[in-house]
């Protein structure tokens, strides 16, 4: 199959949205001849024009309003949050509008908006440019979240956050846009709430989100080498989450390892870890439910310390192992 | 520009039904029979009536905290609404809503908002989403004079003026941002100046002058349609309650609250109908008594509405 990067994927995937429905636009600062911080919407200004490719001044907060008004009156748009860092300006519109809308208004409102943001460290760029804040957004009844970790991932289940009638805050990983995989020239769908298990294993299962996907996968192939055979599974879909799968995986290998690259304190792993504790897989348990997460530390600017603020290959590999030997 | 005696009578006729309602709210908080806040408009009826008298059936508004009269003004049910204020099942949001989040979409009302502003960024985007369909309807947004000293009322207003957006910013200056007058949160005479820093045109009228009101938004809803762009109007008037059910006015005088009843915009539009020899005092008291009644049965609607199910409390989350 052609390959794109995880770039391309979700250029294509806004292409082919906007092709089909012209209600689609997209919205945010610098996404038009600049192409986004990190060129993802380069050249779709030139196919699709001002009007469906709109610039703003710096208003985060608007952006969000934007998306959110937008979509009352029966647009479909995507908003783009420069770095997911800034979406704490943005918050109110997401938190107090856009995500009870629909309840407080008695179930009779709907506000369909994707709002794209790239997340993650690994840049450079220190505390305020390198945030991983989805769990706050997981936290919000009406919200859903996404996080892709492959090109195939990115572009079908960004069409189906841009189809989906809901808003989804649609998290991208900085260090994954230049990352290639196969993916299918037509448009095609991955629905929401679908978890996918992106290498069987029989001895330990790590459930990882976003870039970790791709970092536990490295691991995988590793530890193979030793004679550990490791399952990885990627949500895929924070909220909502396919708990069924999780749990299969981890009735199968008893051992579970969480990995994601937010602050392990108030991160996604304390939900993932509870999920399972409260389900029949408890049982199936041989071993403590163990979680690898970034420090609870701003990300900081020096190399070295920035590469040891969140987990890396090499971290997955030791706590794998350690869990698969039984020495947790 | 002028308005028909019929559409006259019946802008009274919302005026005095905005108040019946919000007295007999008062009431029935007094009465234990709704619990959580309220905000009354009492004393700023001719903002939300003048400036909705602008607006096409069609065109849509956004509201606030301090929302009723713009509900009803927007041609609301008001047995919806009342069972809405009480929690019932068939209020307008079935009573997940409640006083703050009154949304009536089929009359173009997309709500009363809870947060002091929140409403200012949405009329962005559904400028935005009404220009980009070529829809020939406007947004008209309501906000106080608190609103106004937040980001969002800068970021927003400077994104509808750059985009030329069918937007009309409605400013209800009733001089206080719960405690904070006006006086002390501004440095400037007028809020509406501030329309040129974002190079659109800024108005101030009388809010408690239905007329007046209704003059100076139809101006700015008229440019609004003609692709104009967005207009900044700023209704001076006077809340005559308290900001919220825990109000006790410390930071207010008597002689000043008393001072502004004098100028009540109902007793004010009343007159000068009488005066233009549209209404007879006969028919303006029939007008008030009729308010009253309809709101007397919205409360007898309201009271014999179910309660909401609880089988029914994850409902309207997701689509």
């Amino acid at each position: 199959m052609r390959e794109l990067s995880y770039a391309e994927a979700i250029r294509e995937a806004l292409r082919q949205e906007m092709q089909r429905d012209e209600r689609v636009f997209i919205i945010g600062e610098d996404v038009g001849v600049y192409g986004g911080a990190f060129g993802v919407t380069l050249g779709l200004i030139e196919e699709f024009g001002e009007e469906r490719v709109i610039d703003t001044p710096i208003s985060e907060l608007t952006i969000a309003g934007a998306i959110t008004g937008a979509a009352l009156v029966g647009m479909r748009p995507v908003g783009e949050i420069m770095f997911m860092d800034f979406i704490t300006l943005a918050s109110e519109q997401l938190v107090n509008q856009a995500a009870k809308i629909r309840f407080m208004f008695g179930g009779k409102e709907k506000v369909p908006f994707v709002l794209r943001t790239p997340a993650g460290s690994g840049t450079g760029a220190a505390a305020q440019h390198s945030q991983s804040l989805e769990n706050w957004f997981v936290h919000i009844p009406g919200l859903k979240v996404v996080m892709p970790s492959t090109p195939y991932d990115a572009k079908g289940l960004l069409i189906a956050s841009i189809r989906d009638d809901n808003p989804v805050i649609f998290v991208e990983h900085k260090l994954l846009y230049k990352v290639k995989g196969p993916v299918p020239e037509e448009p095609y769908t991955i629905p929401l709430g679908t978890a996918e298990v992106k290498r069987e294993g029989r001895d330990l299962t790590i459930i990882a989100t976003s870039i970790m996907v791709q970092r536990a996968l490295q691991a995988a192939e590793q530890l193979a080498e030793e004679g550990i055979e490791v399952e990885v599974v990627d949500p895929r879909t924070l909220k909502p989450l396919d708990k069924e799968t999780i749990i299969r995986s981890v009735i199968k290998t008893g051992r579970v390892l969480i990995v994601h690259e937010a602050c392990k304190t108030g991160g996604f792993g304390g939900e993932l870890a509870a999920v399972i504790a409260e389900s029949e897989a408890f049982d199936y348990l041989d071993a403590p439910i163990v979680r690898l997460a970034g420090r609870d530390i701003p990300i900081p600017y020096n190399r070295t310390l920035e590469y040891h603020a969140v987990p890396q290959v090499e971290n997955i590999v030791e706590a794998a192992r350690r869990l698969a030997e039984g020495r947790v | 520009m002028t308005l028909s005696p019929e559409r006259k009578r019946e802008l009274l006729c919302q005026m005095y039904t905005i108040r019946a309602f919000e007295e007999k709210a008062e009431e029935l908080y007094a009465m234990g029979k709704v619990h959580g806040t309220m905000h009354l408009s009492i004393g700023m009826e001719a903002s939300a009536v003048g400036s909705i008298a602008a607006l096409r059936p069609d065109d849509l508004i956004l509201s606030t905290h301090r929302g009723h009269g713009h509900c009803i003004a927007k041609g609301a049910d008001l047995n919806k609404m009342m069972a809405e204020f009480m929690g019932k099942e068939t209020g307008y949001c079935r009573g997940r809503g409640g006083s703050m989040h009154i949304a009536d979409v089929e009359s173009g009302n997309l709500g009363a908002n809870g947060v002091v502003a929140g409403g200012i960024p949405i009329a962005v985007g559904v400028g935005l989403g009404l220009k980009m369909q070529r829809r020939d309807q406007i947004i008209l947004c309501f906000f106080g004079d608190g609103a106004a000293n937040t980001g969002a009322f800068h970021e927003s207003l400077n994104m509808a003026a750059i985009w030329s957006l069918p937007v009309v910013y409605v400013c209800e200056n009733n001089q206080y941002a719960m405690s904070l007058s006006v006086r002390k949160a501004f440095a400037i005479e007028r809020i509406s100046d501030r329309a040129a820093a974002y190079g659109i045109p800024g108005v101030t009228v009388d809010g408690n002058d239905v007329m007046a009101v209704y003059e100076a938004v139809k101006k700015a809803v008229d440019r609004a349609r003609a692709g104009g762009g967005p207009t900044l109007v700023e209704n001076v008037t006077y809340r005559w309650r308290g900001h919220s059910k825990s109000d006790v006015n410390r930071y207010r005088t008597r002689e000043e609250i008393e001072a502004w009843k004098k100028k009540c915009p109902i007793k004010r539009f009343r007159a000068r109908l009488i005066e233009e020899g549209i209404l007879t005092e006969e028919e303006a008291d029939r007008i008030r008594d009729e308010a009253y009644a309809a709101v007397d049965a919205a409360v007898a609607f309201a009271e014999a509405s179910p309660e909401p199910s609880l089988d029914t409390i994850e409902e309207g989350v997701y689509a």
